[in-house]
């Protein structure tokens, strides 16, 4: 488990790994909002937690595709899936490769792209807990949506309409942490229930993957 | 143990293609199928090693012992010919590339990028993998393909060794490995008589 772990890592710093990507992007669509709807900086503090969210998810959407397509083309996926590592821990490591090399540097970056959107003072601590506690939910589910689309051709697009969808309470949870916090409401209530998404896609999506995975390899 | 495998009917597609399928492989002993393009061999070995069900009969001795090579060699081309091997040897618990390395003649590239490596480079590595498995059978889907006749010398004794150390293996190929010992069988008796596709009820 910690081989591929590694390997993972390892194949996403290297060249054509694609690290990186994701949060050039997230700073490419938080730069382009203010361009978009103007120098207004109270319109922009009320909208950036939302901005955030929007742009930390699409741009984790965005290396989804590379989670097992990789893997299925050259052939790993045959050789990994008869290895005597269970499925559903493969699909487990895969999704938490993908949060350390797109997640995790999105959570890093994103109070500092809060102040490009006048982001209000108390914002930047609950930006940051409801995107640590939320992005490892969308490397989950966006695995889940990897598995499903594995072997299809220029399936990207495919799995994007199946995946965001599923996005949506994690990104009204998280989104709702980040605003209420912004505003220094009490910020409980969304916190548990973005914490209870992420623990629960965690616990019980793995299963999924592996089974759509496994119907996917025949 | 041996591999056998009883009254099999494997399917591609939801379409049998190949039906009553029974052979039996002791350790030491090696299976070569043989049949015309298209005769279902593939698809044989990929239910052999677990990565499709079979429409009807079993299969037993296989699972956890099988280390299966099919038309990919899972090779990370970003990845050097040696961290490449140490990743599989570390994925099925074994240790040491060496005795891998030197026996496909790769020591030289050890260092290389894999995806620097010429066709049949890369087809060496992919079966130099087979070894840090450690696993007894060896079900291998035309192992020789862009291996010039030094290397499936080369090949032709790593099995040969695998098989005096009690190991098995079950291929599928159309050229002759230079292994007199290997038994062969004939798939094409057993092709499936063709039939309607099997509705996925799953689906329905």
């Amino acid at each position: 488990m910690i081989a591929l772990l590694t390997r993972d890592l390892r194949l996403a710093v290297r060249a054509g790994g694609g690290f990186g990507l994701g949060l050039a992007f997230f700073l490419i669509v938080t730069v382009l909002v203010p361009f978009g709807v103007g120098p207004q900086t109270g319109l922009l503090t009320r909208i950036a937690p939302g901005i955030l969210w929007i742009g930390a998810l699409l741009a984790c959407l965005l290396s989804l595709d590379r989670i097992f397509a990789l893997d299925w083309e050259d052939g790993s996926l045959d050789l990994l899936a008869t290895a005597p590592l269970p499925m559903e821990g493969i699909v487990s490591v895969k999704a938490l490769a993908h949060w350390i090399t797109t997640g995790l540097p999105l959570v890093l970056a994103a109070p500092a792209l809060g102040v490009l959107l006048n982001l209000a003072g108390p914002g930047y601590l609950w930006l940051f807990v409801s995107l640590a506690l939320g992005t490892p939910a969308l490397s989950v589910i966006g695995t889940f949506g990897a598995a499903l689309t594995v072997g299809l051709k220029r399936g990207g697009l495919l799995m994007s309409l199946l995946v965001l969808p599923l996005y949506v309470p994690t990104l009204i949870f998280g989104a709702e942490v980040a605003r209420r916090g912004a505003e220094g409401l009490a910020v409980q209530t969304p916190l548990l229930m973005l914490a209870g998404i992420s623990f629960g896609v965690a616990a019980l999506l793995p299963f999924a993957s592996a089974a759509v995975l496994r119907i996917n390899l025949r | 143990m041996e591999l056998t495998a009883s009254d099999l009917t494997v399917a591609r597609g939801g379409v049998p293609v190949l039906d009553g399928v029974s052979f039996a492989l002791a350790p030491g002993r090696a299976l070569v199928l043989r049949g015309p393009n298209g005769a279902g061999k593939t698809t044989l070995l990929r239910t052999v090693a677990g990565l499709q069900p079979a429409m009807a009969g079993e299969v037993s001795g296989a699972g956890e012992r099988i280390a299966y090579a099919g038309h990919a060699d899972g090779l990370k081309s970003m990845l050097s010919v040696a961290e490449n091997l140490q990743f599989w040897a570390r994925v099925f618990g074994t240790e040491g590339i060496g005795s891998a390395l030197s026996a496909f003649n790769l020591d030289a590239l050890e260092d290389r990028l894999a995806g620097t490596l010429s066709a049949g480079q890369k087809r060496r590595l992919g079966l130099a993998r087979l070894m840090v498995t450690g696993r007894p059978v060896w079900v291998l889907d035309e192992p020789t393909v862009s291996l010039d006749t030094a290397s499936v010398a080369l090949f032709a004794e790593a099995v040969r060794a695998h098989l005096g150390q009690g190991g098995s293996a079950l291929m599928a190929t159309h050229i002759d490995l230079g292994i007199p010992e290997a038994d062969d069988f004939d798939v094409t008796p057993y092709r499936a008589t063709p039939r309607a596709a099997l509705r996925d009820e799953a689906f329905l």
